[in-house]
């Protein structure tokens, strides 16, 4: 233990070494400050001791002083401030074309299904150099998705998705956390990330006798749960034809537009009555609680599937259109 | 000697009255604030015993000591215990009820029965929290997220809420009181200008606590109605939202932490004055950065919610005004270490908690500056990072300066004077101890340990930080039963106190130790400006402990 003492954990994504780069300079920033008040306060006390004989000199203050002691560390502060901002921005937009990941949280529990349609609990296999988007939700309270090598956290909550992204840059076993407290085994909801070289990762992914992707999976509730009735292809159902939908703009009945991101999804799944697409009637039913967590994710999963592949990145499955972020679904 | 003149049989506010009706009668605001002393202190050791339990537990990394839900209400209860009942009422309640209208000329507060009230709040919402605490505990944190606390938790989330929300309603009468005697019982000629940095610091508290404490006690009853009549406001299950509890608990808890430390840094303007025998330098910029830091205060509080899952436009404005409100602050350290600049040092008992309430507060003040940073909160937030951040900023930094100023003023409100040498040896310890235990927190949590975990079993390489951690934590507690024991002595045993016996300004020290019941035989007229060290001769410290 004593042998290896370590300052940080290892740095086993692109966005680390940026955050580890701002930590020094922000340590070194304080080592200097701290040295200098108490530098100073070493040499007032023993300068300025008292001594028989000799009185204080009363100082009134300084303009000029306490202007520079304001200006300056503002100053400084907006350079942190816009460094860490731009690092902010990267951690929180994930790259065009990443690879999906839907994460369920529980207490005290992490499930995982992948695009292709494997599932694991605790447990969550990736491959080297690529970027993955984590899509995630909680069954229950509110969780935190935290991976210290990848130095990224994101919060889980229920009722809606929250993402966040990495791109591995080093094959390895880390440590995932939960780091929101949630109750009785909060220290208990812990897991591995696996990061694989390529090969390696193929390898795991054709293992496992899984012969459904996760779309599939979502079709095939698609078709169960009788929601191919109205959301029909060729545009004469009763309620929109879904192909295309995911990441495009959509027009309420009360003339608001919105992008069609997950948690829209999500919502005109469980809730549909909300949001009502125009030239539509409120006529579909309420699911919530009638399907769980995971399988909501497979209907995402189909309907994002709907969407023809953008050019330029075939080859991944259920790409995602340029412009659809998770988060930005608000009215417009 | 100064001590000879003093006559056993004089009166003051402690010997005007005895027996129990007395005291929990009393309109008096010193005897007031003897009451808060006591009920705080209880709570303190209270919330310290949790923590050594905490502290104890995480010496191995297995969760082999207690339960994980005994974990769980261990550290909910320290912190519910020592923000709510011990570190938010510690200097107003006690010294600022003590000092405030000694130190601006008045008889007492502005409405003396409406301080009594507020201590029977206090005790009627810390019972609540006392039962909540022996019927089972509570373990959802002290922050009380939702939907855990409302739909989840099996504990006594009720009781202990409600014990918050009534202790609330003391904070704010207290609050009330504070800017009411500020504004209308001044004495004649204790302008604004002229009034102590503490009396400035507890105005600028007192508005907070005016404008902050209503919405957490909106947001517990909140809690309470959801957790009990299922009205959904914050469990999306039943059509709520959980982040809106979020920005309401932070909307007053992180006002909350300007509560604790404001006052702190009144104190320590005053005793870096006097044992400085000095001005505060700067003296209009320190006391108009407590109210820039009041009202700033009000504007930062989604900082605590960057990965909560709130719009990354609206981090990148809480973090902007993060970053401003670290600037009042910044001036304090500066004007205070500049303060010393040409004066004439002692380092009595006070003035060492001082000078250690400036070094543990600029570490604190600058890990801040790691938190507001968007990209690195990211991987620090929720981990032993912040933990060590909040402890250096509300106990380095908060009760430091209570411990400043409860020996600073103890000769005025015991009449008695403690051992000066044992003083500065827990000085010593507290402030060795302090930073044992909270220093390799934040390495720990750069290296990703969360907090609130019971096991690390997986983690083996949290061990050591651990145990140097729960080490400190010996030795800090150590520091703090040490000034119990001899403030306890120093009743009995201690020489008697003189009037003034740091050689201080400010009308504290121009009435008798300790004060009479109205505290002035005649209404002061001031003619001086504040510290007015110039003209008042440095005490012969021998004469003063005679040891």
């Amino acid at each position: 233990m004593f042998e290896s003492f370590p300052l940080w954990p290892q740095r086993a994504s692109t966005i680390a070494g940026q955050v580890d780069a701002l930590y020094v300079f922000l340590v070194l920033l304080s080592l200097f400050m701290t040295a200098a008040i108490f530098t100073m306060i070493l040499i007032f006390a023993i300068r300025y001791r008292r001594r028989p004989g000799v009185q204080a000199e009363q100082i009134e203050g300084s303009h000029k002083l306490e202007i520079t002691w304001s200006i300056v560390p503002m100053g400084v502060f907006m350079v942190i401030f816009f460094w860490s901002a731009i690092i902010f921005f990267k951690q929180r937009t994930p790259p065009d074309g990443a690879g999906t990941v839907y994460v369920v949280a529980k207490q005290w529990m992490w499930k995982l299904q992948h695009e292709e349609g494997q599932r694991e609990i605790n447990q969550l296999h990736i491959p080297v150099g690529k970027d993955i988007k984590l899509i995630m939700t909680s069954q229950d309270v509110i969780h935190s998705f935290y991976v210290p090598a990848f130095r990224i956290k994101q919060d889980v909550l229920p009722g809606r998705y929250t993402t966040t992204w990495f791109h591995a840059t080093k094959a390895g076993t880390y440590h995932l956390f939960c780091a929101e407290y949630c109750g009785t085994q909060h220290s208990g909801m812990i897991g591995q990330v696996v990061v694989m070289e390529p090969a390696e990762y193929q390898a795991w992914l054709s293992g496992g006798g899984v012969t459904q992707s996760l779309a599939q999976t979502g079709e095939t509730m698609f078709q169960q749960l009788g929601c191919a009735t109205c959301h029909r292809t060729d545009g004469q159902g009763r309620g929109p034809n879904l192909a295309g939908l995911y990441g495009s703009k959509v027009t309420l009945v009360d003339g608001r537009t919105l992008t069609a991101d997950e948690n829209y999804i999500r919502e005109s799944i469980l809730v549909p009555g909300v949001k009502i697409v125009s030239g539509f009637q409120p006529v579909m039913p309420v699911f919530q609680g009638l399907v769980t967590e995971e399988q909501l994710n497979s209907l995402i999963a189909y309907v994002k599937s709907l969407n023809p592949p953008p050019s330029g990145t075939a080859g991944t499955p259920s790409g995602v259109p340029a412009g659809a972020k998770l988060g930005e679904g608000q009215v417009q | 000697m100064a001590t000879a003149a003093i006559a056993p049989e004089r009166e003051d506010y402690l010997n005007k009255e005895y027996g129990i009706r007395s005291w929990l009668l009393t309109v008096d605001h010193k005897r007031i604030a003897l009451l808060y002393l006591i009920s705080i202190t209880l709570f303190f050791f209270i919330g310290g015993f949790f923590a050594l339990l905490i502290r104890l537990e995480l010496l191995t990394p297995a969760g082999d000591l207690v339960q994980a839900d005994t974990y769980n209400k261990l550290f909910t209860m320290h912190g519910q215990v020592m923000v709510f009942f011990f570190l938010i009422p510690s200097i107003p309640a006690v010294l600022g009820n003590f000092l405030v209208p000694i130190m601006i000329g008045a008889k007492d507060l502005a409405f003396p029965r409406i301080n009594l009230l507020s201590w029977y709040l206090y005790i009627a919402g810390g019972a609540l929290m006392l039962y909540a605490i022996l019927s089972g505990g509570v373990d959802t944190g002290w922050t009380f997220y939702t939907p855990l606390s409302t739909s989840f938790s099996n504990t006594h989330v009720v009781t202990a809420g409600l014990g918050i929300f009534i202790n609330g309603f003391s904070s704010i009468l207290t609050g009330l009181n504070f800017v009411v005697t500020v504004h209308r019982m001044r004495a004649p000629g204790m302008t604004w200008s002229r009034l102590p940095l503490f009396i400035w610091a507890h105005y600028a508290t007192s508005i907070v606590m005016l404008l902050g404490t209503p919405v957490i006690a909106v947001t517990l009853v909140l809690v309470v109605l959801e957790r009990t009549l299922h009205l959904g406001i914050f469990d999306p299950r039943l059509g709520g939202d959980p982040l809106l509890f979020q920005h309401l608990f932070w909307f007053y808890s992180h006002p909350a932490v300007y509560i604790m430390i404001l006052p702190s840094m009144g104190v320590v303007s005053e005793v870096m004055a006097c044992f400085t025998r000095k001005r505060i330098f700067g003296y209009t910029f320190v006391a108009m950065s407590s109210i820039a830091i009041a009202v700033f205060g009000f504007l930062v509080w989604a900082h605590h919610m960057f990965v909560a899952g709130m719009s990354m436009y609206a981090a990148l404005v809480f973090s902007i005004l993060s970053y401003l409100v670290a600037v009042p602050s910044a001036i304090k350290v500066f004007n205070w270490t500049a303060t010393m600049f040409k004066g004439s040092i002692s380092f009595d008992t006070p003035m060492l908690y001082a000078l250690g309430f400036v070094g543990l507060f600029t570490i604190g003040g600058l890990t801040g500056l790691f938190l507001a940073a968007l990209g690195l909160d990211v991987h620090v937030t929720d981990t032993y990072f912040v933990v060590a951040h909040f402890h250096y900023v509300m106990v380095g930094g908060a009760v430091m300066g209570y411990m400043a100023g409860m020996h600073f003023w103890w000769p005025k409100i015991s009449g008695r004077m403690y051992p000066d040498s044992w003083g500065r040896l827990a000085a010593l310890i507290v402030f060795v101890g302090f930073n044992l235990t909270f220093f390799p927190q934040f390495v720990l949590g750069y290296m990703g340990m969360p907090r609130r975990y019971w096991d690390y079993s997986h983690s083996p390489e949290f061990q050591v930080l651990n145990v140097l951690s729960t080490a400190g934590a010996t030795i800090l507690a150590v520091g703090y039963l040490l000034p119990m024991v001899y403030f306890l002595w120093s009743m009995r045993y201690g020489k008697p106190a003189p009037a003034n016996p740091w050689g201080a300004s400010g009308l504290e020290w121009m009435t008798q130790s300790p004060p009479t019941t109205f505290n002035f035989d005649e209404t002061p007229q001031v003619t001086w400006e504040a510290y007015d060290y110039e003209n008042i001769p440095a005490p012969v410290p021998e004469e003063a402990f005679g040891d």
